[in-house]
């Protein structure tokens, strides 16, 4: 076993951490206060390599591990995760999903923007009626021929409004039920797609959440990913990894809260000495330590298990749902530490826990990666 | 033309520095080593200007002293953007013995610009591109702020007292770079990072120099004063204390 990291993964957590560190911090409250879309970022971001980092050189990716993964998303996420979770859905749902599933042509055409940055992808899945229960999919595909005929409403799409190419999940055979669903590509552009307004949420509020309506789109038969029929497990399978970054950011949102707690804590003074010096505090910081470093052992471990080729689902689950848990904890004790000031924008910590809640709940809720781990649980003791 | 690029591997700027129980050794245990900043930018200046006069700056080179656990900081320099890389295999010594290894081996390379930072950020010696410049029989110019070129003609402005001086110089020329060379330290993409992987480091054996000088004991600075709090409201208080106690004003 061994717990060293490359020296190139060492160079992708540094390279994040310098553009998190030095580019992101001077306008996150800014675009969180506005809910601005963090344009030139994801620009900058796009240059550097990161929204197509874990695709295939071939298709213009950066070609890197998923642990290089891991790491950059946390030094993303422990400044903004608005950011990271667009660096997320584009990286490990969108090409992910194009690059392991889909046609060389696809990948010619959809795949190389989408790792270059130049467009952003969007993952469409979740419904008004269906967000964790995703077999009861409404959106209709109907088979035309040589064409597929859209109807429905998505709902909580991040990048909906600025992404250029949808991944859209709907379902062609009814009679069916889930082995009826498909994966389709589909161009934002296409006529009979109407956006819905920017969700005014309570964290994350610079990404770019929206409704997505299809009225009759027509999606060309080419731009079905896999077999017919194949769209569930499509979603399943991309979801597996999409975890893994949304593990990540929950990690990176408790770790970079735990760094302003802990020098917090040895700056200010109370009863005559740094509150770092209080057990009441002194302790809270040893739980929050032992936390996210467990987070960041299962982040890293379901990383590995991916690049190995390994079954990786039940440990990005586990870390999915732990991370996301000790994000909330952790970034409410940050808040606490802080006191009053915790309690202010300027301190950065309650925006970080605002952003936490979110990860228990999207893209598999703490509740969903309970089900995934128990029934594996079940299955093997 | 060619720009050699000096690297200095210095600890990160918020380390804290520790040393030997008997005050004669810096302890370097837990450190993490970084590019001396000016060297960066120094580096990104280089880059900038391969990027926009790709015809004319055929290859970046960057060098450093060092032992082999420097390589991870010229490799990142490679990602970054430079061509290709040497280290000179030699432990860290005095400035001249420093700025001689450097020379020795690049002498009789045709580099038409060397730079290098104007100090490291770690023993702050301000001497190793002045030295260099003088073993390889170049011009020189310190204190560099901006670095332009015009076809072959290298234009550089320096920081002097009461305003700037611009100046052209011919290379070869060792230039001496400070901040404002450039703005923000080139941040390596995933594709140089991947590239960096196949790109020339060349490790050159040291050559016999003898340092001028030997480093017989360190010195912590003394301990930070205890903090004195003002009242809010006592402003000549506090006037009086930055004015006679502390004398900032």
């Amino acid at each position: 076993m061994n717990f060293e990291f490359t020296e190139e993964q060492l160079m992708i957590q540094q390279a994040a951490r310098d553009y998190a560190q030095r580019e992101l911090i001077q306008d996150v409250i800014e675009r969180d206060t506005h809910a601005i879309y963090p344009e030139k970022h994801v620009k900058a971001l796009a240059e550097l390599g990161f929204m197509g980092m874990l695709v295939d050189p071939e298709y213009d990716g950066g070609g890197m591990d998923t642990v290089s993964y891991v790491l950059a998303m946390e030094e993303i996420s422990k400044v903004d995760a608005s950011v990271s979770v667009i660096m997320s859905v584009n990286n490990s749902l969108v090409c992910y999903g194009l690059d392991k599933f889909g046609s060389k042509e696809q990948k010619e055409k959809y795949l190389k923007p989408l790792a270059r940055g130049e467009k952003i992808g969007a993952f469409l899945l979740s419904e008004p009626e269906a967000g964790s229960d995703a077999t009861s999919q409404r959106t209709t595909a109907e088979d035309k021929g040589d064409y597929y005929l859209l109807n429905g409403t998505k709902n909580w799409i991040t990048n909906g409004n600025t992404a250029g190419t949808y991944l859209v999940i709907a379902q062609t055979h009814p009679e069916k039920g889930h082995k009826g669903i498909n994966v389709l590509i589909v161009d934002r552009n296409s006529p009979g797609i109407s956006v819905g307004p920017h969700e005014d949420k309570m964290g994350m509020r610079s990404s770019d959440t929206h409704s997505v309506m299809f009225n009759d789109v027509k999606v060309p038969k080419e731009n079905r990913i896999g077999e017919d029929g194949f769209g569930f497990k499509f979603a399943m399978m991309t979801l597996e990894g999409g975890r893994i970054g949304i593990a990540s950011q929950a990690l990176g949102l408790a770790s970079g809260a735990f760094e302003r707690a802990v020098k917090y804590a040895k700056e200010r003074k109370a009863f005559g000495t740094e509150i770092a010096n209080h057990q009441a505090i002194a302790f809270k910081l040893a739980d929050m330590a032992v936390k996210i470093e467990n987070a960041r052992n299962l982040c890293l471990k379901a990383a590995w298990l991916k690049d190995q080729g390994k079954p990786y689902g039940y440990a990005s689950a586990m870390a999915k749902y732990y991370a996301a848990e000790i994000a909330m904890e952790v970034t409410t004790e940050a808040v606490q530490i802080h006191g009053g000031y915790g309690y202010v924008k300027e301190y950065h910590v309650e925006r970080l826990m605002r952003e936490a809640k979110l990860t228990q709940i999207y893209e598999g809720t703490s509740e969903i990666q309970q089900i995934v781990i128990s029934r594996q649980v079940l299955k093997d003791f | 033309m060619n720009i050699l690029v000096c690297i200095s591997n210095v600890p990160d700027t918020t380390t804290r520095i520790k040393y030997s129980a008997d005050m004669k050794e810096v302890d370097y245990s837990g450190v993490q080593w970084i590019i001396n900043p000016w060297d960066e930018l120094a580096l990104t200046r280089a880059i900038e200007l391969k990027e926009a006069n790709p015809a004319l700056v055929q290859k970046i080179t960057v060098i450093t002293a060092g032992r082999a656990d420097v390589e991870a900081t010229l490799r990142k320099a490679l990602a970054c953007g430079a061509d290709d890389a040497i280290r000179v295999d030699a432990a860290s010594g005095d400035s001249l013995y420093t700025a001689s290894q450097l020379a020795n081996a690049v002498k009789g390379d045709a580099y038409d610009v060397i730079l290098c930072g104007i100090e490291s950020s770690d023993y702050n010696n301000s001497a190793v591109g002045g030295m260099m410049a003088e073993l390889l029989d170049y011009n020189s110019v310190s204190a560099v702020s901006s670095l332009n070129l015009d076809g072959n003609t290298i234009k550089v402005t320096r920081e002097i007292d009461g305003g700037k001086q611009n100046i052209e110089v011919a290379g070869p020329v060792v230039l001496i770079v400070q901040k404002g060379i450039a703005i923000n330290p080139r941040i390596p993409s995933m594709r140089g990072i991947m590239t960096a992987r196949t790109k020339p480091l060349k490790v050159v054996p040291a050559t016999d120099v003898i340092p001028a000088s030997r480093v017989v004991s360190y010195e912590a600075p003394p301990a930070k004063s205890a903090c004195k709090m003002i009242a809010p409201d006592h402003i000549e208080e506090l006037v009086n204390l930055l004015h006679n106690e502390a004398r900032v004003i």
